[in-house]
């Protein structure tokens, strides 16, 4: 490619929707009024809120400039590592929107809902499938909800059987998520060391182990990118002990089709829907995060359940074991079903194939960048890869540099600072709908940009320069917090 | 498959590049006792017609409007979407974005929640918003453990009339902690009885909503004196916030958090979920929130832009200290209410609200016309219960027969109202659905 | 970041391992971090102090200072009871990193024992520590 991807843009500045509009415009359809007006008590009534009136045509204007400052997959690579941004099928939207399913009050009958109960039923076995494991809840609305209702689950199992165990272990290179989602249950974490081949040594966990500890969450494969080998002798650790293993699935995207979570020790795991299974990211969420398990905590899952006989399928709150209720209904409907009609579309063959992509593609990155990018861990990865800016340490470039500089080249960053074993961390994950060119114009990006760390640093520092906006002072943000308008 | 690009070829000058004879060979650091011994038990892969066909297959086993006259509430509420919001929505900018991370290319994202900051925080009367949380129960959760942590006490009160599956998920989440959950008692009249508050005085928080699960507006102010009296915080919860643009705010009552359910707000009610979490608090609070926060702030040119701020409340920096350990939110779902919000206005907000309580007065006088009580005499928003004249169950069996629901059956929950039903009226509903229900009831 | 010659390390001021200072003030003590952990943290953002009247034992976490991508916790180099704290900090944290012995300081102790303060290390010391943890 002759000329770098990444330009300016015709971008618009747009002021504040309060900054807009004037009063008695209106963007919405009343709907006919055919009903006498109603006396309001007068000690409840208010002024309604403080609100611009504004036109359809100002609106839309508005939030098609907005969107237009925004970089999205659809727009470019976005290899953030652990987030699996891989292209979002846009029929899936349409499914999603179908009035029976967008119109659906969860509360209808049973007889009134079977599509969307059969969804969920069917979703939860396919899930089961690819995880190798028993039974499955789709109502955690998100990854970290998942692991809530996970810790919840060794939580009870424990004290069901009567044991207060005060303690989780959790590896140096977890997702913040797993700590915290472990301390919401009461339990405190304490670190396992992964070694210097970037895994978890099975000594660390014996040293540790002990009939206080809950069990272990661990991320498989695991932040750094890379297998942990010694998963089955680590579960065999913990569950000798009487521990439970937590799986931190966020990372399956490496190995569906190929390895089988159900064998190698995990008792209880969530799945990231949002990232595995392609369900837009929508700068933030809505995510969702079902937990699967063995059959032996299945009756500890939370309720309501989709249970089916020949009167066909119906939700039911008849598990007394329950840990109880997560959500207000049943979780992100609209999310499952995107993630089932991506399962549908892809079949058993198109998931394995997505995930050997993957790990080819962030293989290729990681051969390719080997000599540009220090390596902190020289040996095969899965799906994604762990450099850092040691080699532009004498320079006194970062990683936030090159990041910053990626932008100018039309690439959205990858994951920096993170996982935190690594000084100066840049997760790269292409995930598999990244064509070859596409990776090979960041691999040429990436080596101009450290070409400039040597040659002319300043214009990593000064980056990015060609977006709305340049660097932004998050000191200020933080010390003076302007959080309405 | 048209979602994976790689050609053979190109396959094959990759595989070189990185050393490895095959596809297989890539996975050669999984242990082969790790490895699934078979191939996935999945259905063959649909194409693009056939995944239309079976979903609209299954969609069409679904009772929705206009074939169904569907009077349910109950957390969950049909309003209208104007076509302009859907639209939006689908901007491939917005949707296939990640977190603002990266604030530089992420300002959409980023100004457009900090709008929806400030048009939640202004709709409910309060200082601050966050960026959303999962839905109105988890948010109604968390804002407990917030307040347990401010106050350092472990006690909580909660209303009876709070929606008994938001009671329910605070029941989970505060389970292991130990904390104590006292419930209040409820009045005759449909509200929450708060003269027993006067004794207590360890409670952390004391949680009321409004309008309340049986569609009636709680006496806030009324509420706020008693628990601030007792010292503890005055949280506030809601289902259906379009009551704000008729009623008056939590915020303006005293009510320290205010958090609560925002699907209302031009989100379809999809089977549930995903929904709209939304949670605000008093400035003074604000480094105790859990939650994003999208903050103003300018570049190194001067220029105007957001940024996430005050992170470190967050679990990527915090982890096992943080305030909460939420990361994917709600963001599609927060833009797509300031949309709404932003397309109906401060002017149409308030029309719409009445437009809403005039039908559903309406047709709580239509029904006590052909005998049916309506047990709670509270001023109520979009819902109330009613007990259907002789025989609940038929009545209710017989209007289904004509593809009626007639709102939700309140027996599983409250024992005391066995024949009772909560009706839902929006402003979706005609006159002529309406009196059709009514006709029906009454024959 | 600083070199470790560049660090300002004064004279007058005792050092502890956590990277704290405390200063001798017949009968108090008065508290602050170093130039270190100021330039190790970056723009300071907010600082969290604790109540009048707290007590604390040495080594006790007794408040935390936030940058915008880390939060560090602060520990008492002697264990007493809080008489004072440092009030301009909430409006002005970036006091710690402009006046890190001067102007932000962040707590006054009224210590158990006058003499622990002299168990702590002198600015020679301290800089041989951080030498040697390189």
């Amino acid at each position: 490619m002759k000329e770098p991807q990444g330009t300016s843009g015709l971008i618009f500045n747009e002021p504040l929707l309060w900054e807009k509009g004037k009063e008695g415009r209106i963007g919405f359809s009343m709907p006919r009024r055919d009903v006498v007006p109603s006396p309001v008590d007068e000690g409840l009534a208010g002024d309604g809120p403080d609100f611009p009136d504004l036109s359809e045509v100002d609106v839309v204007r508005h939030y098609t400039r907005l969107s237009q400052w925004n970089f999205g997959v659809d727009t470019g690579m976005y290899p953030l590592g652990s987030c699996t941004m891989k292209y979002n099928p846009k029929i899936n939207e349409r499914q999603a929107a179908l009035p029976g399913f967008a119109d659906a009050h969860p509360l209808l009958p049973a007889e009134l809902s079977q599509g969307a109960l059969e969804l969920m039923w069917h979703l939860e076995r396919y899930l089961a499938e690819i995880t190798g494991m028993d039974a499955v809840t789709l109502q955690p609305a998100a990854g970290a909800h998942g692991e809530l209702t996970g810790m919840l689950i060794v939580h009870a199992y424990h004290t069901g059987r009567g044991s207060r165990r005060s303690k989780i272990l959790v590896p140096d290179t977890a997702h913040g998520t797993n700590p915290a989602s472990a301390a919401l249950c009461g339990f405190s974490s304490v670190a396992v060391r992964s070694d210097e081949r970037g895994i978890i040594p099975p000594e660390a966990v014996a040293a540790v182990m002990d009939e206080d500890t809950a069990g272990i969450m661990i991320t498989n494969p695991n932040t750094l990118g890379l297998f942990e080998e010694n998963i089955r002798e680590i579960a065999d650790i913990v569950h000798a002990k009487g521990g439970l293993v937590y799986g931190d699935g966020a990372n399956m995207n490496a190995v569906m089709g190929i390895v089988q979570m159900g064998k190698i020790g995990f008792d209880v795991m969530h799945l990231n829907l949002h990232k595995t299974f392609s369900t837009p990211h929508g700068g933030g969420g809505p995510g969702s995060g079902p937990v699967c398990v063995k059959d032996f905590l299945a009756p500890l899952l939370p309720v309501p359940r989709v249970v089916h006989s020949e009167e066909g399928y119906r939700l039911s709150e008849a598990f007394p074991e329950s840990i109880g209720r997560l959500h207000a209904f049943h979780g992100n409907f609209g999310v499952l079903l995107k993630a089932f009609c991506y399962i549908m579309s892809m079949g058993g063959g198109g998931l394995k194939r997505a995930s050997q992509l993957a790990v080819l593609n962030a293989n290729y990155i990681k051969e390719n960048l080997e000599e540009t990018l220090y390596l902190p861990y020289k040996r095969p990865c899965m799906h994604e890869c762990v450099f850092s800016d040691k080699l532009q340490e004498t320079e006194k470039i970062t990683t936030l540099d090159m990041a910053k500089r990626l932008m100018d080249y039309g690439f959205h960053p990858p994951t920096i600072y993170f996982p935190l074993v690594v000084h100066g961390a840049m997760m790269i994950e292409p995930t598999e709908t990244e064509s070859k060119e596409d990776i090979d114009r960041f691999i040429e990006a990436i080596r101009a940009i450290a070409t400039e760390a040597r040659d002319n640093p300043d214009l990593l520092r000064e980056a990015p320069a060609r977006p709305k906006v340049r660097r932004l002072d998050e000191t200020a943000a933080a010390r003076k917090p302007c959080l309405t308008g | 498959m048209r979602y994976l690009p790689h050609t053979e070829e190109e396959i094959a000058s990759m595989l070189r590049v990185v050393g490895t004879e095959d596809l297989d060979g890539l996975f050669s650091p999984v242990p082969p006792d790790c490895k699934m011994g078979t191939a996935l038990d999945l259905p063959d892969a649909l194409t693009e017609w056939e995944l239309g066909a079976f979903m609209n297959g299954l969609a069409a086993t679904m009772a929705t409007s206009p074939a169904y006259k569907i009077f349910m509430g109950g957390g969950s509420y049909e309003h209208y979407i104007p076509e302009s919001v859907s639209y939006l929505l689908g901007r491939s900018e917005f949707s296939t974005a990640y977190t603002p991370y990266q604030p530089e290319i992420s300002q959409g994202t980023l100004q457009a929640i900090y709008e929806y900051q400030t048009l939640t925080a202004r709709l409910l009367g309060m200082e601050v918003a966050n960026a959303s949380m999962y839905d109105g129960a988890s948010a109604l959760a968390e804002a407990l453990l917030m307040a347990i942590r401010i106050t350092k006490r472990k006690r909580v009160a909660l209303s009876p009339l709070i929606h008994p599956h938001y009671r329910a998920v605070v029941r989970t989440y505060l389970g292991p902690g130990g904390h104590e959950l006292v419930e209040l008692p409820s009045l005759e009249n449909g509200r929450t009885d708060i003269s027993g508050l006067a004794g207590m005085d360890d409670l952390a928080a004391v949680a009321i909503q409004s309008p309340n699960f049986f569609g009636c507006i709680e006496n806030l102010k009324a509420a706020g004196e008693a628990i601030h009296e007792a010292g503890a915080l005055f949280i506030a919860s809601f289902t259906e916030p379009l009551a704000y643009g008729l009623f008056k705010n939590p915020g303006c009552q005293g009510a320290d958090i205010v958090c609560g359910e925002g699907q209302s707000l031009g989100i379809p009610r999809s089977f549930g979920g995903p929904g709209l979490g939304m949670f605000t608090c008093r400035m003074k609070h604000v480094r105790n929130m859990p939650g994003r926060l999208v903050g103003k702030t300018a570049d190194r040119d001067g220029r105007a832009g957001f940024v996430l701020t005050l992170a470190t409340r967050e679990q990527h920096i915090r982890r096992e200290k943080a305030n909460s350990n939420i990361c994917t939110n709600n963001s599609l779902c927060a833009l797509a209410s300031a949309m709404y919000l932003a397309s109906v206005g401060g002017t149409g907000i308030r029309d719409l609200a009445s437009l809403n309580y005039d039908k559903t007065e309406y047709l709580k006088r239509g029904l006590r016309g052909v005998g049916c009580t309506v047990p709670f005499d509270s001023s109520t928003f979009n819902e109330f219960v009613v007990e259907f004249p002789k025989g609940f169950k038929d009545t209710y069996s017989r209007l289904l027969e004509k593809r009626i629901v007639a709102g939700i059956i309140l027996g599983n929950w409250y024992p005391e109202l066995p024949n009772h039903s909560l009706l839902c009226v929006t402003e979706t509903t005609t006159k002529e659905d309406m009196d059709e229900l009514i006709r029906e009831v009454g024959s | 970041m600083k070199e470790i010659e560049e660090l300002f390390l004064p004279d007058d001021v005792h050092y502890a391992e956590s990277h704290e200072w405390a200063r001798d003030e017949e009968e108090t003590v008065v508290v602050g971090v170093n130039d270190y952990a100021q330039d190790q943290l970056g723009d300071i953002v907010f600082v969290e102090l604790p109540e009048i009247g707290d007590t604390f034992e040495k080594g006790e976490e007794f408040g935390t200072l936030e940058s915008v991508k880390a939060v560090s916790e602060i520990y008492m180099p002697v264990a007493g009871k809080i008489v004072a704290t440092n009030e301009a900090l909430s409006e002005e944290p970036e006091l710690v990193n402009q006046e890190p012995y001067n102007s932000g300081w962040m707590i006054e102790i009224e210590p158990d024992d006058p003499d622990e303060i002299n168990t702590l290390m002198t600015s020679s010391e301290y800089m041989e520590m951080l030498k040697g943890a390189e």
